[in-house]
């Protein structure tokens, strides 16, 4: 029932195009009738385009990701417990921060050429940022009192950062991670249309280059499904692992 | 005082203080905390800190527990000047729901504190169960802490603190956030703990009848800076009883003393 309401408008305006087009008997190299999309996603699915370039996108995407993320999450450990490293850093970061990943596409391609190299160091570049801004405010949040706990255990360094300053973050340091990932998936995809020959980018606007608005249309139908898939998986995978402490965090008066 | 039984105080004997205050004072900023705390506490003895928010006395606590050093003066246990936390010297927190952890259960919560001291993994299980059956909490070794009531929440926070094998407990108001019944039971089980051991108790409070409850001797401080005003002996007979104990007229005679003097404070 849910699931039908949901599909009424996008069926219907659907429906609406594909009539326009045929009652009209427009012929275009712009527009594609929502029947002809079908056909060439199902082609470019069977003969193996979507598929490989899919591929490609991601290993770029996730490849940066990791890169990106994993250095943030050390770099915002050592600023959130550094305080003076924090205060060292802070101008550097302000300066870097706001410079768009695409913005360094032109430099990427100098240093790095085209391929994987420099598609993935733009989007370690572009994840960097979030996971380490979330990353250091989830740090410096952590309840005070659990640092006297680990103190009057007197745990060592190593155990307080492993055994309560990671945990404690952990739920943030992952919604910083599923911020990052669609951020690398707009990156990785921008730098493929702007410049990198390969992935789902480049096959867009090879596709839109060579007058086949069905193929576009299919792509970018098809990334949409990828990015919200990513998302979905993400957001069940935060309510498996942390479905006790939120409801931990939420249930605390 | 007639019924009552003096017992032999121990700070007053000969021996040692196991803990003492010399000389403290403490300051925020400009702020002045604490001032001139001279205080000594004896081996096995349960001292209560009373008195209004404001006279520093979580301040002095976490002085014994070398979280905090003191601006001036100094804090010794057994003879030597606390410069950090020690293993033998364990803290309970007010807030249970922010002492515990919530991604880990009873037991692992409890198995923190043995991580902590290094005692080896097969060790742990036999010690934890022991720990939790102690504050009866046996049927609740994987609950987390968002499943337990705030005192069961305690009840692992104790089992935490003992698990550290500790000679001094510090206690920072640990019943103030529950309510009546459970705070009886609790205190009761306190007592019956440490009945057993010889630990030396410093237990901060608001509620003057749990202070001359438990406590061999209250402490009074003033605010604003906190300094200690009197310090009340209890003479009262142990085991304690929740009934009895509170109808003694000793009891009652030192909640009225307690009483007017805070009064007298206020004013």
């Amino acid at each position: 029932m849910k699931l039908a309401k949901a599909v009424v408008v996008p069926a219907a305006l659907l429906l609406a195009w594909e009539f326009v087009m045929r009652s009209r008997g427009i012929e275009s190299d712009s527009l594609a009738p929502p029947s002809q999309i079908a056909v060439a996603f199902v082609d470019a699915m069977l003969d193996g385009t979507i598929p490989r370039r899919t591929a490609e996108t991601l290993r770029a995407a996730l490849g940066g990701l990791a890169i990106g993320g994993g250095s943030a999450i050390i770099a915002s450990v050592v600023l959130g417990l550094v305080p003076p490293a924090a205060r060292l850093m802070q101008f550097s970061i302000e300066v870097l921060r706001p410079i768009p990943a695409v913005a360094l596409i032109p430099v990427a391609l100098l240093v790095l050429g085209f391929g994987y190299r420099m598609e993935i160091a733009l989007v370690a570049f572009a994840c960097f940022w979030p996971v380490l801004i979330y990353g250091h405010s989830a740090i410096t949040n952590i309840e005070p009192q659990l640092i006297d706990v680990s103190r009057v255990l007197r745990l060592t360094p190593i155990s307080r950062v492993t055994k309560i300053v990671l945990p404690a973050a952990l739920p943030r340091y992952f919604v910083a991670f599923r911020l990052a990932t669609a951020v690398s998936l707009i990156i990785a995809v921008t730098v493929e249309i702007a410049s990198n020959p390969q992935g789902i980018g480049h096959e867009l606007m090879a596709a839109a280059q060579s007058l086949h608005p069905d193929l576009m249309f299919a792509l970018l139908l098809w990334i949409g499904i990828v990015g919200w898939g990513l998302n979905s998986l993400l957001l069940f995978a935060q309510r498996r692992l942390f479905g006790a402490a939120g409801a931990a965090v939420s249930a605390s008066p | 005082m007639t019924s009552a039984s003096p017992l032999p105080h121990p700070a007053a004997s000969a021996a040692p203080p196991l803990i003492a205050f010399r000389g403290v004072n403490h300051d925020f900023g400009q702020r002045p905390i604490l001032r001139d705390i001279d205080l000594a506490i004896g081996q096995s003895e349960f001292v209560c800190l009373v008195g209004p928010s404001g006279c520093g006395k979580t301040t002095l606590l976490r002085m014994v527990g070398g979280l905090l050093a003191p601006s001036s003066g100094a804090v010794s246990f057994a003879g030597k000047t606390v410069t950090g936390p020690a293993r033998e010297i364990s803290f309970m927190f007010q807030d249970y729901s922010k002492a515990l952890l919530p991604w880990r259960t009873a037991a692992g919560n409890v198995a923190l504190a043995l991580e902590a001291a290094g005692l080896p993994f097969r060790e742990r299980g036999p010690r934890i169960a022991e720990l939790l059956y102690k504050v009866g909490l046996a049927g609740h070794t994987d609950h987390y802490p968002a499943q337990l009531s705030g005192g069961m929440q305690q009840r692992v926070q104790i089992a935490r603190c003992l698990a550290q094998e500790p000679s001094v407990l510090l206690m920072d108001e640990p019943f103030g956030a529950l309510d009546a019944m459970t705070r009886q039971a609790l205190q009761d089980e306190i007592l019956r703990i440490i009945a057993t051991s010889r630990t030396t108790v410093i237990f901060v409070t608001h509620d003057l009848d749990e202070a001359i409850y438990l406590g061999d001797r209250v402490v009074a401080l003033y605010p604003n800076p906190g300094r200690i005003a009197q310090v009340f002996d209890v003479t009262l007979l142990r085991p304690r009883n929740q009934l009895t104990t509170r109808e003694h007229p000793e009891f009652l005679r030192l909640r009225r003393a307690l009483f007017d003097f805070i009064a007298e404070g206020e004013t």
